[in-house]
């Protein structure tokens, strides 16, 4: 299953080379990339626009459902994910804050958006833990949150309008225009999520059989959870940090996973992972293609396939299941 | 060898059991019993390091369960809560889970943990589920599961909290009769129970506790002549043919 997934996923690689506003045959791209030919028109598409945007598309749809899955598994709510509960608007407003204070220092941007995700993911979390709130109750604490920081980066997007974010995009989420650069300096918080992620598998496994059981088996439940908040943290700041306000990747491509190879963690992380890229990428080349020429960020593409699913999970969650 | 010495402990800052002393010999089954409230589970969580304790000490082997690694204990003692979730994972998937604590940095199961797990599913009589989901069985299949995986922990000690509540009378007896035997097998067994005949009739020793304090320590035949049965309850019990009856105290 995981072989098919990742076949999945080099095909969504390699559509979202070739589509665009321009189409670049495979054949040749191919062609392009051997010949290396500065001033073939191909190569610099492919270099300087689908290039990033492919590697920004596939990391970002990697990371937002791989930490959705940790953070639905430390919760043990299906209907979390880094986005409702408010992670990526406090990435997104500690990223937009760092741009617009600082402007010049663009390794400041992750290192920030990591931080703001820590600590909204750390507030609900402690929420949930300290007054044992309902399920439902804590999405709502989320969108409480969410809104929040929202408000907050809108303020800030109104205050300096000028940031090297490029605002107005960072709010809806989408590829269009990112560099390598942006996604390299996120890379560093990318691999140590994704390390820690593939570290703490087994042992979120034993957390599902309940807090108790998992302390009688001799797991370090504290401890197992904060470093899952925390991978989950530097994944998504990492993502938001260069593909801005992605909604509901992290919550909709868990399950999907979990339909696929069910939930045990150790197969349900990295089908995430993967899901996650190939179905990030294949929404970025429907937003390219949808209305062309003209292009939609595929943050609204994602919104809108990710809201009725929302509503779904609210919906059959009343007869009483969905997740163990 | 479990020894509590004048144990306190409780929730939020609130102590629930208060001096508690009290000695559990090993390759026994000793029943915690008491009202609702006592303290019976409070100090089994205490003792399973599930709770903080407030005052006292508890001794496991000679030495205080909060000097040992938390691994180790795990691998000294298990402890089968009374609520678990019940997530979606094989049978065997469950049981194999037991072996968490032997495990190493790369969480693998060897050669020898899975003979363990075959052996402990054997054991409970649960192999014939093995590939089936735990969420299809019924609640007494899934408590022999859940005994399975503490088998396969491999602990000297076992920790039950109201093994049998929630179930079928039946299907009670069943899980008492298998818990009877792997105390055959010597294990010893701490287990809170509710039932008074039940706790009576299946443990070598019975703790009766009241209003978080322990009221006696006994063998059951002890225990009933003392008369703190009766009292505490408000009950009269009776025993005809090994088997315990309580009759309501009529009149006051």
């Amino acid at each position: 299953m995981l072989a098919l997934l990742a076949a999945a996923l080099w095909a969504a690689v390699a559509l979202s080379l070739r589509c665009g506003s321009q189409d670049i045959p495979l054949g040749k791209l191919l062609a392009a990339l051997r010949q290396r030919d500065p001033n073939d028109p191909a190569l610099r598409i492919l270099l300087y626009v689908r290039v990033p945007r492919t590697l920004a598309g596939g990391l970002a749809g990697c990371a937002l459902a791989l930490a959705g899955a940790l953070i639905q598994a430390v919760l043990n709510n299906a209907m979390a994910s880094p986005n409702v509960i408010g992670v990526n608007a406090g990435a997104g407003f500690t990223a937009l804050l760092a741009a617009s204070l600082a402007p010049g220092a663009a390794g400041l941007v992750p290192l920030a958006s990591f931080l703001g995700a820590m600590c909204t993911a750390l507030f609900i979390y402690a929420l949930a833990a300290k007054t044992g709130l309902s399920r439902t109750t804590l999405i709502l604490a989320g969108i409480a949150v969410s809104s929040m920081m929202t408000a907050g980066s809108n303020a800030l997007t109104l205050l300096y309008p000028d940031t090297a974010v490029g605002a107005a995009a960072f709010m809806l989420g989408g590829f269009n225009g990112v560099t390598l650069a942006s996604v390299r300096s996120a890379g560093w918080y990318l691999a140590a999520g994704a390390a820690l992620a593939a570290f703490l598998a087994a042992d979120l496994d034993v957390l599902r059989l309940g807090e108790e059981s998992a302390a009688g088996l001799g797991l370090h439940v504290g401890r197992t959870r904060f470093l899952a908040v925390l991978a989950a943290a530097l994944l998504a700041g990492a993502a938001v940090s260069f593909s801005g306000l992605l909604g509901f990747v992290g919550l909709l491509v868990p399950h999907m996973a979990r339909r696929l190879v069910g939930g045990d963690n150790r197969w349900l992380l990295p089908s995430a992972a993967l899901l996650g890229g190939g179905f990030v990428l294949l929404c970025d080349v429907a937003s390219r293609l949808l209305f062309a020429p003209y292009e939609l960020p595929v943050g609204i593409v994602m919104s809108l396939l990710g809201g009725p699913f929302f509503l779904h999970l609210l919906l059959h969650r009343k007869k009483g299941r969905v997740y163990d | 060898m479990i020894e509590f010495c004048h144990v306190t402990a409780g929730y939020n800052g609130v102590s629930a059991v208060r001096d508690i002393s009290l000695r559990i010999p090993r390759g026994e089954i000793t029943a915690l019993i008491g009202p609702n409230g006592c303290g019976k589970t409070t100090l089994l969580r205490a003792a399973g390091r599930q709770l903080p304790l407030y005052g006292g000490e508890i001794l496991l082997d000679g030495r205080p369960i909060s000097a040992y690694e938390r691994k180790e204990f795990a691998r000294t003692t298990s402890f089968m809560p009374q609520v678990r979730s019940v997530p979606a994972i094989t049978v065997r998937g469950l049981v194999s889970h037991g072996r968490f604590p032997h495990l190493g940095l790369s969480r693998q199961l060897r050669g020898g943990d899975r003979a363990a797990v075959e052996r402990a599913m054997a054991d409970t009589g649960v192999s014939a589920w093995a590939d089936r989901d735990l969420r299809e069985l019924s609640g007494g299949e899934r408590q022999r599961v859940y005994l399975a995986m503490a088998l396969a922990q491999e602990t000297e000690v076992i920790f039950l909290d109201e093994p049998t509540t929630y179930l079928d009378l039946g299907r009670q007896f069943e899980v008492l009769e298998l818990i009877r035997t792997l105390n055959a097998r010597g294990k010893t067994i701490v287990m809170v129970l509710h039932d008074l005949a039940q706790a009576l009739g299946y443990s070598h020793r019975t703790a009766l506790m009241e209003k978080g304090r322990l009221v006696q320590c006994a063998s059951p035949q002890a225990l009933y002549e003392s008369g703190e049965i009766d009292r505490v309850f408000g009950v009269r019990a009776c025993r005809t043919e090994g088997t315990w009856y309580f009759i309501p105290r009529s009149g006051g």
